[in-house]
């Protein structure tokens, strides 16, 4: 769509402009002003430079809970994106069972990130939870609090359990958009499931997979409740991922200049990934009005 | 609708997302005395005391208040300002739009924990920290982003020349945006409303560090009670089922729009 050069129309986005600069500038602002202060109170700070992110970027700790936290994240993606697409093709293209399915799927989106924490907490336990319970009766020793693999996993698959509907609904989406003519044509042609996948519904769902992939980029990368209530981070820091390890420093330690310059360091990384983000989103968009 | 090997799949995978909901649901009426005893797939004797507890319980049910109001303040405003925003967003180029767009985009990438303190600064020093619209302003930040994005993405399916034409009748801008256009987007704004009411109300980290009493949300009050009492499984349980409920009534409202919803618009 051509748009019209206008710039009044600046009037119009001003008021997100405004309630966004409040809650993201200021903020960002004061986290740059503790980065390179070291502050006693408020009355005595001190100017220390890099010194912050130079403790920062050499922490172990830090290092240990990027490597788990890309791990994680990359597991997330690789059983979330093709089960995704995998339940997607099973969905029913009419009647009652669209409306059903839709309503079913969405419900874990829904849920409030500490619930799915408790829901997972109570499931997995081998005392009172029917997931626990099934799994040692079946002779594995299984115990999420105790065990860093068993934890390991729990939140892993509390995640699937949580976000793979979000890829479902969303190659749904890009599904509901072929017409019945292309499989009417495939079927004349003589294709092969396989074929009608690759090349009728893999190209229709590849705008709305690049938002899921990344969308479960972003989110997995930031998780912090739900193993936050299901392990705490344990056993030992098994479960430590990025934003834990800054709540801990920042709200725990108050360690507040380390703190501030691993939130930077971690906005930066995040900011990167969206900026491609943004980026492949936006040509993949100028090549569909060509 | 025909009945097809495929569907057994898609069943089995429902199953699988239903069953700890079901557990959760299990364990909320039975008494603690048989969720600690025995493992039982129904209940023996199914109670409604876990229910009866927080509906009667200030320190519970207030929490389910207090998501309630700071989560409809949010709404409110996200709605408000991103319609003419994303309006313009859809309409017209202006200096700066693209990187104008990007920035929101990353306020909804930015990890919660980044602006805890921060926020926890502002808004106590301007005597905001436990009000409701301390949290409904927190959540501004992911929410507004994200209502803009949506919204952009259903108003450009709608053809431009209905505005030309408004235009050429005479309509003023407010009274074509109010009578014409919001009325064209019903359903882009209600599952616009529908998501902004969803990541508000799940969220946990910055709602809990904004309040203290007077707003506790009942996620907080939810994880409190875990470190507090530890041990009362049945009112927990219960608890969880009630936060599920409005989730899934709103759903039911949008549920031929939510695919569409969920990619943005964008299909």
């Amino acid at each position: 769509m051509n748009k019209i050069t206008n710039n009044k129309a600046w009037f119009l986005v001003l008021p997100v402009f405004f309630i966004v600069a409040i809650s993201a500038i200021i903020p960002l602002m004061t986290v740059v002003n503790y980065s390179v202060q070291d502050i006693f109170d408020p009355q005595t700070r001190f100017f220390v430079g890099t010194e912050w992110f130079e403790q920062v970027l050499g922490d172990r700790r830090l290092h240990d809970a990027l490597i788990r936290q890309i791990v994680y994240t990359m597991s997330v993606l690789l059983i979330e994106v093709p089960l995704g697409i995998a339940v997607a093709l099973t969905l029913p293209r009419k009647g009652w069972g669209v409306s059903a399915s839709m309503v079913l799927l969405a419900l874990p989106l829904l849920i409030p990130w500490n619930v799915v924490g408790t829901i997972w907490q109570i499931f997995g336990r081998a005392d009172i939870g029917l997931g626990g319970y099934v799994i040692n009766m079946l002779g594995i020793d299984y115990n999420y609090s105790q065990n860093p693999m068993d934890a390991w996993v729990t939140v892993l698959v509390m995640d699937v359990w949580h976000w793979t509907s979000l890829i479902v609904l969303l190659c749904y989406a890009g599904l509901r958009s072929i017409p019945d003519a292309y499989y009417q044509a495939a079927k004349i042609d003589g294709a092969s499931n396989w074929a009608v996948f690759r090349f009728i519904q893999l190209p229709k769902m590849q705008s709305v997979l690049v938002i899921g992939v990344l969308l479960r980029f972003m989110d997995s990368f930031m998780i912090y409740t739900e193993p936050f209530v299901l392990t705490g981070g344990g056993p030992g820091t098994a479960t430590t991922f990025l934003s834990q390890f800054l709540v801990t420093i920042a709200v725990g330690q108050f360690d507040l200049g380390p703190a501030a310059a691993f939130s930077l360091i971690y906005f930066l990384i995040i900011l990167l990934v969206c900026w491609v983000f943004y980026t492949v989103v936006m040509n993949a968009g100028k090549r569909e009005e060509q | 609708m025909r009945f097809q090997k495929r569907h057994i799949a898609l069943i089995l995978y429902i199953l699988f997302l239903l069953l700890p909901i079901y557990w959760l649901f299990n364990m909320s009426i039975k008494t603690n005395s048989e969720i600690l005893g025995a493992m039982t797939l129904f209940p023996d004797n199914p109670t409604l005391a876990n229910y009866a507890t927080i509906l009667t319980d200030p320190a519970w049910y207030s929490g389910y208040i207090n998501s309630m109001i700071y989560v409809a303040i949010n709404v409110v405003i996200s709605l408000a300002v991103a319609l003419p925003a994303a309006y313009a967003f859809s309409r017209f180029n202006f200096v700066g739009d693209k990187h104008l767009f990007f920035w929101l985009l990353t306020n909804r990438m930015a990890p919660p924990a980044v602006f805890l303190l921060p926020f926890f600064q502002l808004y106590s020093s301007v005597g905001l920290f436990d009000t409701h619209i301390a949290v409904a302003l927190a959540h501004c930040l992911f929410n507004v982003p994200l209502a803009v994005w949506i919204l952009e993405g259903f108003m450009s399916g709608i053809p431009k020349e209905i505005d030309e034409t408004a235009y050429v009748d005479g309509y003023s801008f407010p009274r074509f945006f109010g009578t014409i256009f919001i009325p064209l987007i019903r359903s882009g704004i209600g599952v616009t409303a529908f998501f902004c009411f969803m990541f508000s109300w799940v969220e946990l980290l910055l709602a809990r560090t904004l309040t203290s009493v007077d707003a506790k949300p009942i996620v907080a009050t939810m994880t409190r009670t875990v470190s507090a009492s530890g041990l009362d499984w049945g009112v927990l349980a219960a608890a969880g089922v009630l936060t599920i409920v409005p989730g899934a009534l709103v759903i039911w409202f949008v549920r031929n729009y939510i695919a569409k919803g969920f990619a943005m618009g964008r299909v």
